[in-house]
């Protein structure tokens, strides 16, 4: 029990400092792009702890227990993710299906926070946000059909292992229509450009954000963190290999994450109802194509 | 009169320590209606670059640490200052720009601007120019960041502790256009 409970402990740590690195290095890269320098690598860090240390104010108890259900609803979803050799549960080996399943958790916890909020803005925001996920779920879990099939097993481990043996194994070379439609998902996952319609901070005021002061900004931040490591780390699984060593595993999940960030560099934003056509038009098609190339 | 001078309410301990994270991660929420407000964007942009600092704009009050008057401020504007203000979280801090908040600037004589700010809301630290440039913003920022890292930068609980005070010079200013403003209590 203890040693579940130290390995649950070291998943949910490991994944929110490697996620605000990997936000503190994109914000460095994407800064690169535009020509100018951004602060340090380890900006995240403090901006976190600036967020802990300042005064909040929450509307009513629903907003409280929203904003840390989100929280929770990651990290949860982080347990069942194989993170390079290490598995929480080690007879799980990271069953998809639940993953798909328990990532929702995070996205209703928010809504039901920020709802809770009160400010309109916010409620915009986060139907928005929900809004996209009904675009960027039917993409990935074509490509998740695919793999599942594919692979005889719906479990992360066994992808892993099948792809064993130099990157020309890598789901990435074998599917690659898939893995081009899983990596448009990934950017809509993420809330990244041009995906971003539901934080767009001229026109509604950074969405669900809007009414989150010092503690529960920083809850958000740790949220978006352990996110961008969960998404990051499924793609890497899926498509990229995985790893049997943590570096190779943390380096593969950053370079993905940087390109993910270099395209929202330069992309502006689309209209979040055409960022739902556009997810049911090309990467739908794309996984579509990649399955009935499979099928025959 | 204000009640207590600066040294009484200087942060130490604990505080101090944290000082050290706030003073780097400046999130700034700018009330745009003065015309300084054009030379926030080159500030930010890449040919000055105040994201070095890990200072950065933010949408609304509620996240932002630092509030920016760029420029002259009209009664009417007044009030909606205040309120952005008092939504903000603690710890928070005010910069006002140009001459105008400080002695009205060219507005001096005008019947619907306010002449000084710090009447109404503690200002923490005042950038004088019409309009400053950048490199005069930035240095203004890192006096603020220095003042931070002292403990020196407190106006807010100056606000707190003066509460009445502020108040009553806002009433003041307020009242004198309420037969205009009345509408809209």
């Amino acid at each position: 029990m203890v040693n579940i409970m130290l390995r649950f402990l070291f998943a949910a740590f490991t994944s929110i400092i490697m996620g605000l690195l990997f936000m503190g290095i994109g914000r460095k890269f994407i800064a690169r792009i535009r020509r100018h320098y951004a602060g340090p690598f380890y900006q995240s860090f403090i901006d976190v702890i600036k967020l802990f240390s300042k005064k909040s104010i929450s509307h009513n108890w629903i907003m409280d227990f929203g904003v840390m259900m989100g929280f929770a609803g990651i990290i949860a979803t982080i347990i069942f993710m194989p993170i390079g050799p290490f598995n929480v549960f080690s007879q799980m080996q990271g069953n998809i299906i639940i993953i798909i399943y328990f990532m929702t958790i995070g996205y209703l916890g928010m809504a039901m926070g920020v709802a809770a909020s009160g400010n309109p803005n916010a409620t915009i925001g986060i139907a928005r946000a929900l809004t996209l996920m009904l675009g960027y779920e039917i993409p990935f879990v074509l490509t998740v059909i695919l793999l599942v099939f594919a692979n005889n097993s719906s479990l992360l481990q066994v992808m892993v292992v099948n792809q064993q043996g130099g990157f020309m194994e890598w789901n990435a070379i074998r599917y690659p229509f898939a893995f081009l439609a899983a990596l448009i998902a990934l950017q809509g996952m993420l809330g990244e450009q041009p995906f971003d319609a539901m934080i767009a901070p001229s026109e509604i005021a950074s969405g669900p954000m809007v009414e989150l002061s010092g503690k529960f900004l920083g809850f958000g931040f740790l949220q978006h963190a352990a996110q961008i490591f969960l998404e990051t780390g499924i793609i890497v699984n899926m498509f990229l290999g995985g790893s049997q060593n943590f570096f190779i595993f943390f380096a593969k999940q950053l370079a993905l994450y940087l390109l993910t960030v270099a395209v929202s560099g330069i992309f502006p934003r689309y209209r979040f109802e055409d960022a739902v056509k556009f997810f049911w038009m090309a990467p739908t098609a794309l996984a579509a194509i990649q399955l009935i190339i499979f099928i025959i | 009169m204000l009640l207590t001078s600066t040294n009484e309410i200087k942060d130490n301990g604990m505080e101090r320590i944290l000082n050290f994270f706030r003073k780097k991660s400046l999130w700034m929420l700018h009330y745009c209606t003065g015309c300084g407000a054009v030379e926030l964007p080159p500030t930010m942009t890449s040919r000055w670059d105040m994201e070095r600092f890990g200072m950065g704009p933010m949408a609304t009050p509620r996240q932002a640490d630092l509030l920016l008057i760029t420029g002259y401020l009209s009664v009417k504007s007044l009030k909606r200052v205040i309120y952005t203000y008092e939504q903000m979280q603690e710890p928070k801090w005010v910069i006002a720009f140009g001459s105008c908040p400080i002695n009205g600037g060219i507005y001096y004589d005008s019947y619907s601007v306010i002449n000084r700010l710090a009447l109404y809301m503690p200002v923490d630290l005042s950038i004088e120019g019409c309009m400053p440039r950048p490199e005069a913003i930035i240095d203004g920022f890192t006096k603020l960041m220095k003042a931070i890292e002292k403990g020196e930068a407190v106006g807010y609980k100056k606000y707190r502790e003066n509460y009445e005070w502020y108040k009553a010079n806002q009433r003041n200013v307020l009242e004198r256009t309420s037969a205009v403003l009345k509408e809209e209590a």
